[in-house]
C-alpha cells in the first residue's frame, strides 16, 4: 500500500530560480534564503520518498485564459520545463508517475472532486523552484512527481476549505493504491505578497506566523479564512496559500511540525517554509 | 461574499470576471511572448506585432508605454503582464516598482526593510486618511 510520509510547504518565488540559474546563491542577499533549506535537504535525503505530489499554481504557462481548470492533475510520463518569457529553466525534465496519478484522478473524481486530467503539460517555476529548494540542482530529480495545479490566477480560486478537503481525498486515494510507495506532498506558493498595483510589496509577518502555527494547532480554523481576507491581509497573491491547505489535508488529523523557516524579503515576497510529519 | 467585498482593498485590482473579459486579448498577447520567435518579432516592431491581437487602442498604448497600472486597469493580469517585463529583460522587481510610484532603488529598500507594512494598508479609508 502507498502511504504519505510527510508534507512540506514553501514559497515558489521565481527569483529563487533565477538566482540558482545565474550562480548567485552565494551572494549576501541569497545566502540566508538557501541556508534556510539546509536542514530540509538533509531531512529529505533521510526520508527517501518515491513520489512527490506537488501542489502549485501554473503562472500562465501551461494554461492560458482559454481554459482555466480549478484543479488539474498531471498524468503524463514526463513534464518539460516551460519557457516563461526568458527561455526554459535549465532544470531536469520532471518524470511523472502515471499509474498513481491516474489512480488519484479516478479516486478523487469518484470522491466528488472534479479533477481535470492533463496528459500534456509544461511545468513552470511554481513546480521547479520548490524542487530546487528541497533537492538542490541534481542531474535528475530524485523521485517521480505528480503535478497538481490549482487556479489562483483567475478570481475566484477554490476556497481554503475546498483545498483542504481535496487533500483529504488525495490521502484516501494514495492509501488505496496497491503498490508500496512513499509519497511526499508539497504545498507551494505564498506567503504574504502582492505583485500588482500601488500596494505592491505588501508583506504581513503576523498573518504568516499565525498561518504557520495554525497548520498544526488548528488547521480547520485556517480553512475558514475567506478569499477577501487573504487578499486584504496577505496581499493579492498571498491567496496562493490555499494550496498549502491541500498538503495539510493530505496529512491526516495528527501532525507534528519538524521544521520551519521564514524570511523577508525574497524579491517581492515573504518566504515561508514548513515541514510536517503525520502520526 | 458580495462581489464588492474586495473593492475596498486599496491599490489592488482583483482579476475577476469583469477584468478577465475586458483583458482577454491583452493577456493572450502576453501569453504569445512565451515563444522566442514571438518575442523577437515584438521587439523588432512593437506596433506591428500588437496589430495581430484585437486589443483596444488604449490597451495597445498602455503596452507601448509599459504602463503596468493602466494595463491592469484595462484587464491585464499580473501573471500575464510579467511576460512583458521578462521580454524586456527586466527583473520582476523592476515591474513591481514601476507600479508603486517609487524608484526601483526605493522599492528595493522598502523590501529589504521588511516590505510594505500591512498597518495602514488594509482599506481605502486608511489610504484616504494617510494622503490627507
Amino acid at each position: 500500500m502507498a502511504r504519505i510520509v510527510g508534507g512540506v510547504a514553501m514559497s515558489h518565488v521565481p527569483a529563487i530560480g533565477a538566482a540558482i540559474d545565474n550562480g548567485k546563491t552565494g551572494e549576501p542577499y541569497w545566502r540566508p534564503v538557501f541556508a534556510g533549506f539546509e536542514f530540509s535537504r538533509k531531512w529529505l535525503d533521510a526520508l527517501k520518498p518515491d513520489v512527490a505530489i506537488i501542489v502549485y499554481n501554473d503562472h500562465a504557462s501551461a494554461f492560458s485564459l482559454d481554459i482555466i481548470p480549478t484543479f488539474a492533475i498531471g498524468c503524463a510520463d514526463e513534464f518539460a520545463p516551460a519557457d516563461e518569457g526568458w527561455g526554459p529553466r535549465p532544470v531536469p525534465v520532471v518524470k511523472g508517475h502515471p499509474e498513481l496519478a491516474w489512480h488519484i484522478a479516478e479516486s478523487t473524481i469518484l470522491d466528488e472532486f472534479d479533477m481535470t486530467i492533463v496528459n500534456k503539460m509544461e511545468v513552470d517555476h511554481g513546480l521547479s523552484v520548490p524542487l530546487n529548494l528541497m533537492c538542490g540542482s541534481p542531474q535528475a530529480w530524485p523521485f517521480a512527481v505528480i503535478p497538481i495545479c490549482v487556479n489562483v490566477v483567475q478570481f475566484p480560486p477554490p476556497t481554503g476549505h475546498r483545498c483542504y478537503t481535496l487533500g483529504m481525498a488525495i490521502r484516501r486515494a494514495v492509501e488505496s493504491f496497491d503498490q508500496d510507495l512513499r509519497v511526499l506532498v508539497f504545498g507551494t506558493g505564498g506567503m504574504s505578497h502582492q505583485l500588482q498595483g500601488p500596494r505592491a510589496g505588501l508583506t504581513n509577518k503576523a498573518f504568516d506566523y499565525a498561518f504557520l502555527d495554525g497548520l498544526t494547532k488548528d488547521p480547520v480554523a485556517l480553512t475558514k479564512i475567506q478569499p477577501v481576507e487573504y487578499l486584504r491581509e496577505s496581499g493579492s497573491e498571498g491567496i496562493e496559500l490555499v494550496m498549502w491547505l491541500v498538503m495539510r489535508g493530505a496529512l491526516g488529523d495528527h501532525v507534528e511540525e519538524v521544521y520551519r523557516f521564514h524570511h523577508i524579503p525574497v524579491s517581492n515576497s515573504s518566504l515561508g517554509h514548513i515541514i510536517l510529519e503525520s502520526h | 461574499m458580495a462581489a464588492s467585498a474586495y473593492d475596498d482593498i486599496p491599490g489592488t485590482t482583483v482579476f475577476d470576471a469583469k477584468h478577465s473579459r475586458a483583458g482577454y486579448h491583452l493577456n493572450m498577447f502576453c501569453m504569445s511572448l512565451m515563444k522566442a520567435e514571438n518575442r523577437k518579432a515584438f521587439k523588432a516592431n512593437e506596433v506591428d506585432y500588437l496589430k495581430r491581437f484585437p486589443m483596444t487602442d488604449d490597451q495597445r498604448a498602455a503596452v507601448l508605454e509599459r504602463d503596468f497600472n493602466r494595463m491592469i486597469e484595462l484587464g491585464g493580469n499580473i501573471y500575464y503582464l510579467a511576460k512583458i517585463g521578462a521580454t524586456d529583460g527586466h527583473a520582476f522587481q523592476y515591474v513591481a516598482a514601476s507600479m508603486t510610484g517609487m524608484t526601483q532603488e526605493q522599492y528595493a529598500q522598502m523590501m529589504l526593510n521588511g516590505g510594505r507594512d500591512i498597518e495602514g494598508n488594509r482599506s481605502k479609508a486608511e489610504w484616504a486618511k494617510k494622503n490627507g
